[in-house]
């Protein structure tokens, strides 16, 4: 690989990301596949970096799923979004951020729709107004999450406790980055390094200690993909994804995945799981898997939170392996403690392996 | 082990990298002409056959260059050596001759 | 008193017309930005489809330049149209008042880096046809080592629109299927694969160098577009695409790859389009008076091209239009 070359490419793929001043909406499901990962990520922009991140209750879904599932039509997906823009207006943002890829792609289409077709943008404020006489409005600015923890990175290392490199060795940990599909597949120029080479976790791994791994499957999809897995009949083809990705990038011997989706990290974590079940197969360490996490996660971890405050025991794969190699400091009895100290009870099943 | 109801689904693609050389090289070397087909159909398109039947000597062919060496075999089970598609044939290939090899070939187990 | 004719661009187009003009009896001029004559010709190795050797044609063409005011390492710097000439000066400060002009800005490689997914100048056994041409040459490129699987990519920056070029770039086939047969001549023992849309071999001899190619170099086609590449972990290339014949994703894995890089206008030719508000056509290249009959004539008086400037063409192609404008502008100052 020539990283001269990634650069270049990388320069041409550069999206301005106003430093300060957002609209936050989240994402619908993953607030119970990572149930600290939007709060963290508010911790740390707010309390942390001091940044001015604004949310609202009165927000609701994006409509994706229901869109991607082919269940509402486009126009009514657009008044949903079109609701989100007016509230954003309502309480004095412009820029605006969202937590979810999917709603991310989906607003860019959006924008992209309405740009082609203005009378269809018309109809839309139209039935904005009849439906919740509210004011229509577009973002100025639109990122996603992961853009600006790309954009505090450098921040954030400033404020680092550790360091993505493995301690026993002395050497930068090996780490994958996977890119949610509509993060820049469908608008190159909307997500920061482009749809080929995208930078935005790259960006992360390199400032907070990391080697990135390319493997042949790098581009390719988790799996998750709406009917591939919410129709069980389906569930093959997301499942094979997965596996793709995985026999594809085990001769490299990757420490962790880090990712910037809600469907990815769920995915590429649990299928690990099932894998194991039927094909009798792990790809980590020691017959465990390799640990999954979402940029925030692991921007927590480099700042030096609980990692059991991150969230990091609802994950399928253990994530102690990882946390002893960065020589971050846990409490076992902790991990199924809730926030309020009480006994969470352990799953049934944890890691890769049935070990009941 | 758990059933799920779902799985690894079998992969439809065609990989390069597991072609067998060995057999290819003997079929080439008593078949040379097998390397000038270029797919364009004229044999199929001729053949009694296959208008009946599963027959096709131009998947055949693509199916052994893409490994797939048993579905090359059940394209051509059908073919009642009548030489039609030599007659066709615009690079010239002695397509009975062929089929004939292709059989002695990759029946060799 | 002699009509001065001013030739912009040194490569085979210039030279051949530059050539019939002097004898001609006019007072021949020809710049060139490069300090090489002969254009891409000077860069290749051998050609297509009988594989003689470039440097003896351009050889030819160099051993008849005497008489010619050649300026290389010389660009246009403004080209002003006067009553019935044009006032052009050159970077070297020396101004011409030419009566005629010829453009034979010819065409510059598509740059196989915009087609991102092919990974050219990140991955780093990823080569474009002019590395290889040259390699042919020189047999100096560290990125050849001796490759046991190599694969040829048609129509990169060519026929599509994903690369802003709709159009055939028309030598690209021939040239692959050429040098598909010489690197497996190098490497006989390697595999050798072309992935192509069509292939275009229409000019005389150019089908039997393909039949050649399939029976004497056992070179593989098949017939669909790669979609990407990638690297392993021994820094082999994955390739990945679609036989189209037998509706099937395909992969293979590589130590070899060469982008057939298409035809693009000049960017000499871009600055001459400026200076004087010269019309293309969709493609960026130059327009022609007519599609027919007039190719070489462009709609201003005293201006004419030849060669890859209006799009791209095979060498003997553009030879001809050198000829044809050679007399074309013969007949322009005599009438």
């Amino acid at each position: 690989m020539i990283y001269e070359g990634k650069k270049r490419i990388w320069s041409d793929y550069q999206k301005e990301i106003p430093d300060d001043h957002y609209f936050y909406v989240r994402s619908c499901i993953r607030q119970s596949f990572f149930p600290a990962s939007e709060a963290t990520f508010l911790d740390i922009t707010r309390n942390k970096l001091n940044k001015d991140i604004f949310e609202t209750e009165h927000h609701t879904t994006c409509g994706g799923i229901a869109y991607h599932s082919d269940t509402i039509p486009q126009e009514t997906v657009m008044t949903i979004i079109a609701r989100q823009f007016a509230l954003m207006k309502k309480y004095g943002y412009e820029n605006y951020v969202s937590s979810c890829i999917t709603s991310f792609g989906l607003y860019c289409e959006t924008l992209e729709t309405w740009r082609e077709f203005p009378e269809l943008e018309a109809k839309i404020a139209d039935n904005l107004k009849k439906t919740c006489n509210l004011e229509f409005a577009k973002p100025k600015f639109l990122v996603h999450a992961s853009d600006l923890i790309y954009k505090y990175r450098d921040l954030i290392a400033s404020q680092a406790k550790y360091k993505l490199i493995n301690k026993y060795s002395g050497k930068p940990l090996r780490v994958i980055e996977h890119i949610g599909c509509h993060y820049s597949k469908m608008f190159p120029s909307k997500g920061v390094g482009g749809a080929e080479y995208p930078y935005v976790l790259v960006g992360m791994i390199e400032a907070w200690g990391g080697e990135i791994v390319d493997y042949p499957e790098r581009r390719h999809c988790c799996g998750f993909g709406f009917r591939q897995y919410l129709i069980q009949s389906n569930r093959s083809y997301s499942l094979t994804n997965t596996y793709k990705k995985f026999e594809s990038m085990k001769p490299f011997k990757p420490d962790m995945i880090i990712t910037n989706c809600p469907g990815c990290p769920y995915f590429l974590d649990r299928w690990q799981y099932v894998i194991a079940e039927t094909q009798g197969k792990t790809y980590g360490e020691n017959g465990k898997g390799v640990p999954v996490f979402t940029y925030e996660e692991v921007a927590g971890l480099v700042m030096g939170y609980n990692p059991w405050d991150l969230g990091l025991q609802t994950h399928q794969v253990e994530v102690e392996p990882l946390l002893d190699k960065m020589g971050i400091p846990y409490d076992p009895k902790e991990k199924y403690l809730g926030k309020n100290g009480k006994d969470l009870g352990k799953p049934e099943i944890v890691e890769c392996f049935n070990n009941r | 082990m758990i059933e799920f109801g779902f799985g690894i689904s079998p992969s439809s693609r065609i990989n390069l990298d597991d072609f067998d050389k060995e057999k290819w090289n003997k079929l080439v070397q008593i078949e040379p002409e097998i390397l000038q087909c270029i797919s364009c159909g004229s044999c199929c398109a001729s053949c009694s056959g296959g208008v009946f039947q599963n027959v096709s000597l131009r998947s055949a062919i693509l199916n052994i260059r893409n490994g797939k060496t048993d579905s090359a075999m059940e394209l051509l089970k059908g073919c009642m050596l009548c030489g039609k598609c030599t007659m066709v044939c615009p690079r010239n290939i002695n397509t009975r001759n062929l089929i004939l090899s292709i059989y002695k070939t990759y029946s060799e187990k | 008193m002699k009509k001065n004719v001013l030739i912009i661009g040194g490569g085979p187009s210039g030279l051949e017309a530059a050539t019939i003009l002097k004898k001609f009896n006019y007072n021949v001029i020809l710049v060139e930005r490069s300090s090489i004559l002969g254009g891409h010709l000077a860069k290749w190795d051998r050609l297509f489809p009988y594989m003689e050797p470039a440097k003896e044609t351009l050889d030819v063409l160099l051993s008849n330049i005497d008489g010619i005011t050649i300026f290389k390492d010389t660009e246009v710097n403004s080209i002003n149209l006067l009553d019935k000439s044009y006032n052009v000066i050159l970077s070297n400060g020396i101004t011409i008042l030419a009566d005629a002009l010829l453009i034979t800005t010819g065409f510059d490689l598509f740059q196989a880096e915009k087609k991102e997914e092919y990974g050219y100048g990140i991955y780093e056994k990823v080569i474009t046809s002019a590395e290889l041409e040259e390699y042919f040459k020189t047999l100096n490129n560290n990125k050849i080592d001796n490759p046991k699987k190599i694969g040829f990519v048609h129509c990169v920056g060519s026929r599509d629109e994903k690369a802003a070029n709709r159009a055939c770039s028309k030598v690209c086939c021939a040239t692959a299927v050429k040098q598909a047969c010489e690197i497996k001549e190098k490497y006989p023992d390697a595999d050798v694969y072309c992935f192509y849309m069509d292939l275009r071999m229409f000019g005389r001899g150019y089908e039997d160098l393909y039949l050649k190619a399939q029976k004497d170099y056992a070179i593989r086609f098949i017939r669909g577009r790669v979609s990407e590449v990638s690297e392993d972990i021994n820094k082999s290339l994955v390739i990945k695409a679609e036989d189209t014949l037998s509706s099937k994703p395909i992969r293979v894995t590589l130590d070899l790859l060469v982008l057939m890089s298409g035809m693009r206008p000049s960017s000499g030719g871009e600055k001459i389009k400026k200076m004087l508000n010269l019309m293309t056509e969709d493609d960026g290249f130059f327009s022609t008076k007519d599609s027919i009959y007039s190719l070489q004539h462009s709609k201003l008086a005293g201006l004419f091209y030849a060669g890859a400037a209006t799009g791209p063409k095979t060498l003997p192609d553009s030879l001809h239009e050198a000829r044809s404008a050679a007399i074309q502008i013969h007949n322009y100052l005599n009438n």
